[in-house]
């Protein structure tokens, strides 16, 4: 079984904060991390390599230190890494990268499933995913939590609801996204940090592809950013005073006027 | 691409400081753009000697804009129920429709849809487009996206909403990019800009630390998914009137590759926070498992639920069903105690839009206080007990009565 799993390198979200005077990200010492959901869809890969059979292939698309995240993927069990990595995909939306992924994939050749994450943690949108199946034309599912089994080229798993679970059944090649029920993901073995170590990421560029630039980067993105802003709260704030028993009086009438 | 003009630059810095992605520098007195450029436009709005550009080609428009118009709302339907999401749309969507001065309109895909539809008009749109069909009894993707892609193309809307629930971000990216628009995933605010009535569509990103408002501008529909319970639906009128046009799909567009074999309803034991009236909120303030149970104990008191910041979850206090925020639920109850919470952006994304919120911190300064109704600067473990008490003591008042 030939399986590609989506990795995407994402700045780790706890270290991500807004600065206050300037309203921009301080970004100083944030670390890039493979996107965590998709960690738990290269576990889900590596899983089903161990059960049936067949080869892990971790695709990214990003600047070139994303060849980082395909390292640690390769440490985790994959075989191989692609690095899709072109100054023209620069400001894509998830419309663009989506096919800039399907072009990629087209040109690796024959596959039997894709693993995607949930989502991205920085853009949160889970777009990619079904928009790539989309692309390729291959049925999909998301939020897999759990895979049944694989057998004769038709894949069981379920997936998670707002209000419970479906379980479903559909032919290969398909595509599905991971929530992080599915799986506890492994920590790199030795060898697997050995084989990182050594690995070299084929690299595909724009050209490589034959990608249309019209389709690529800002150009080819359908949705525009307009403004960034750092969340405003704000009440017609009243702040109680007196003494504790005073405001819990104070509560306690405000209390019998809303309820 | 980012263009830099070598000899209008002065090096001075706005740019680099302004960068949200760390992606320009200033090297030699000359701004330097890096790889992580994402084109976001803040830098060329902030310099001032008018150094940056972005190379913008003329886009193809797609298609001819003036074509689409009217807003549509997608009404998940499962388990012979509405999603109350589709009502907060349909409120979103009628304020945009009115600004707009075109007709707001629902769209119904199930099985067994009986009066639904009626229901839909109550809330406000002036006319629901239903297809009942058996094969639609479960949902999978591709049936959902085929039939729904057919109705847009056939009658171009401008908008399309939809709820952030698992079936809409499954299906409403994939019917995006059949249509080949832009789609703003998890939408918290929507508005029309005045000039062009061009959908403003505002969103939280990086785990709600900025906001991002976005714009489809050159193809239609104008697509999103909105985030439940963040916006309000209208009241019910029963006295809309309202078209209901029934849809027969072709046969063809209803099969799906995706199989689904069963599907199961967890009985969840979870109390549900969305639906109390009254939400006792506490936070790492409470110290400790048994601090929390003051917040219990209010919440009995006012017949309430109780809530909680992800610290106080994080600490094992109270279970993760309870968490409100970015990674948890979001709330909007009719009132919202928060007790020893300092207002992360993450925990007010998801209680900011309560009607009446009573703050109790000892930090004056605490952001809490931002979206506090009333605040009482004080100690949860002097305040509580007080206010606990004095409830105690008018119930048994009523008691006697
Ligand atoms: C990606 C991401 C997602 C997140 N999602 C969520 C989420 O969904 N929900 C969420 O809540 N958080 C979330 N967080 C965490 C969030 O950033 C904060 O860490 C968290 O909300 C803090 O909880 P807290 O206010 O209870 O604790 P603290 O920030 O420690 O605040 C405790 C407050 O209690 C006050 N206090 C202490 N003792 C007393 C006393 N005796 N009397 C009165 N006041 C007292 C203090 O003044 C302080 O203001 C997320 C973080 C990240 C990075
Ligand atoms: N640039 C990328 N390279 C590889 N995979 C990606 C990329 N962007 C998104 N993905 C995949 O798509 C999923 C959803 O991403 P998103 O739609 O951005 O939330 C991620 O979990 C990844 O599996």
């Amino acid at each position: 079984m030939k399986i590609i799993v989506c990795v995407k390198q994402v700045p780790d979200a706890k270290d991500v904060r807004l600065d206050p005077k300037t309203n921009t990200l301080a970004r100083e010492g944030v670390e890039s991390i493979m996107n965590p959901f998709d960690r738990h869809a290269l576990e889900a890969a590596v899983v089903l390599k161990e059960q049936y059979g067949g080869t892990v292939t971790a695709i990214t698309m990003g600047p070139p230190q994303a060849e980082e995240t395909l390292r640690d993927a390769v440490a985790c069990g994959a075989d191989e890494g692609v690095l899709v990595s072109d100054r023209a995909f620069a400001g894509a939306d998830t419309w663009a990268t989506s096919y800039t992924l399907a072009k990629a994939v087209e040109k690796l050749g024959e596959f039997d499933l894709i693993l995607c994450g949930k989502q991205a943690i920085d853009g949160d949108t889970a777009q990619v995913g079904p928009g790539l199946a989309q692309r390729l034309d291959i049925p999909y599912v998301a939020y897999a939590r759990k895979i049944t089994e694989c057998v004769d080229g038709v894949i069981r798993l379920e997936r998670l609801m707002d209000d419970g679970y479906d379980e479903i059944e559909m032919g290969m090649p398909a595509l599905m996204t991971v929530v992080k029920e599915i799986n506890e993901p492994r920590v790199p073995s030795l060898k697997g940090k050995m084989k990182a170590k050594k690995m070299q990421a084929t690299v595909l560029t724009a050209a490589d592809i034959g990608a249309d630039p019209e389709c690529l980067g800002l150009q080819g993105s359908t949705t525009q950013v307009v403004k960034v802003f750092s969340p405003q709260f704000s009440a017609e704030r009243c702040m109680l005073t007196g003494t504790v028993d005073e405001q819990v009086d104070q509560l306690l009438v405000k209390l019998e006027e809303l309820l | 691409m980012l263009k830099i003009d070598k000899e209008a630059c002065i090096g001075c810095g706005i740019c680099e400081d302004t960068c949200t992605f760390s992606a320009i520098e200033v090297v030699d007195g000359v701004a330097v753009v890096g790889d992580n450029c994402t084109l976001c436009g803040n830098c060329v709005d902030v310099c001032e000697v008018g150094a940056l550009s972005i190379d913008k080609v003329e886009k193809k428009v797609v298609a001819d804009l003036a074509d689409w118009t009217g807003v549509w709302v997608y009404a998940e339907f499962r388990d012979g129920r509405v999603a109350p999401v589709a009502f907060e749309l349909l409120g979103a969507g009628r304020k945009l429709a009115d600004q707009l001065g075109v007709p707001l309109s629902a769209v119904l895909l199930g099985s067994g849809l009986d009066n639904n539809a009626q229901d839909l008009v109550a809330y406000g749109a002036d006319k629901v487009y239903q297809i009942d069909d058996p094969a639609l009894t479960h949902f999978t993707d591709d049936a959902y996206a085929n039939v729904f892609e057919d109705l847009i193309r056939e009658h171009k809307p401008e908008i399309v909403l939809a709820g952030a629930t698992a079936i809409g971000r499954s299906f409403i990216p994939r019917l995006a990019t059949m249509l080949a628009t832009g789609l703003t995933a998890d939408c918290t605010a929507l508005a029309i800009r005045e000039e062009d009535g061009a959908l403003m569509q505002t969103r939280p990103a990086f785990g709600g630390n900025i906001m991002a408002t976005i714009e489809c501008s050159t193809s239609r529909p104008q697509m999103a998914t909105v985030r439940p319970l963040v916006l309000k639906p209208n009241g019910r009128d029963d006295s809309r009137q309202g078209e209901i046009v029934k849809v027969t799909p072709d046969p063809a567009r209803l099969l799906s590759r995706v199989k689904v074999l069963r599907s199961v309803r967890e009985e969840t034991n979870e109390v549900n926070i969305n639906e109390a009236d009254v939400l006792v909120a506490g936070g790492r303030g409470l110290d400790s498992e048994k601090g929390f149970e003051m917040i219990r104990e209010l919440a009995g008191l006012l017949g309430g639920a109780t809530a909680a910041s992800r610290a106080a979850v994080d600490s094992g206090w109270v279970p993760y069903p309870h968490q409100v925020g970015q990674t948890g639920k979001t709330v909007c109850p009719k009132v919202y105690f928060a007790c020893g919470i300092s207002g992360a952006v993450q925990h007010m994304v998801g209680m900011q839009s309560s009607d009446t919120i009573i703050v109790i911190n000892r930090d004056e300064n605490a952001p809490i206080f931002d979206v506090a109704t009333y605040g009482v600067v004080g100690d949860v473990f002097e305040v509580l007990p007080k206010l606990i008490s004095r409830l105690q003591d008018q119930r048994a008042g009523e008691g006697d009565n």
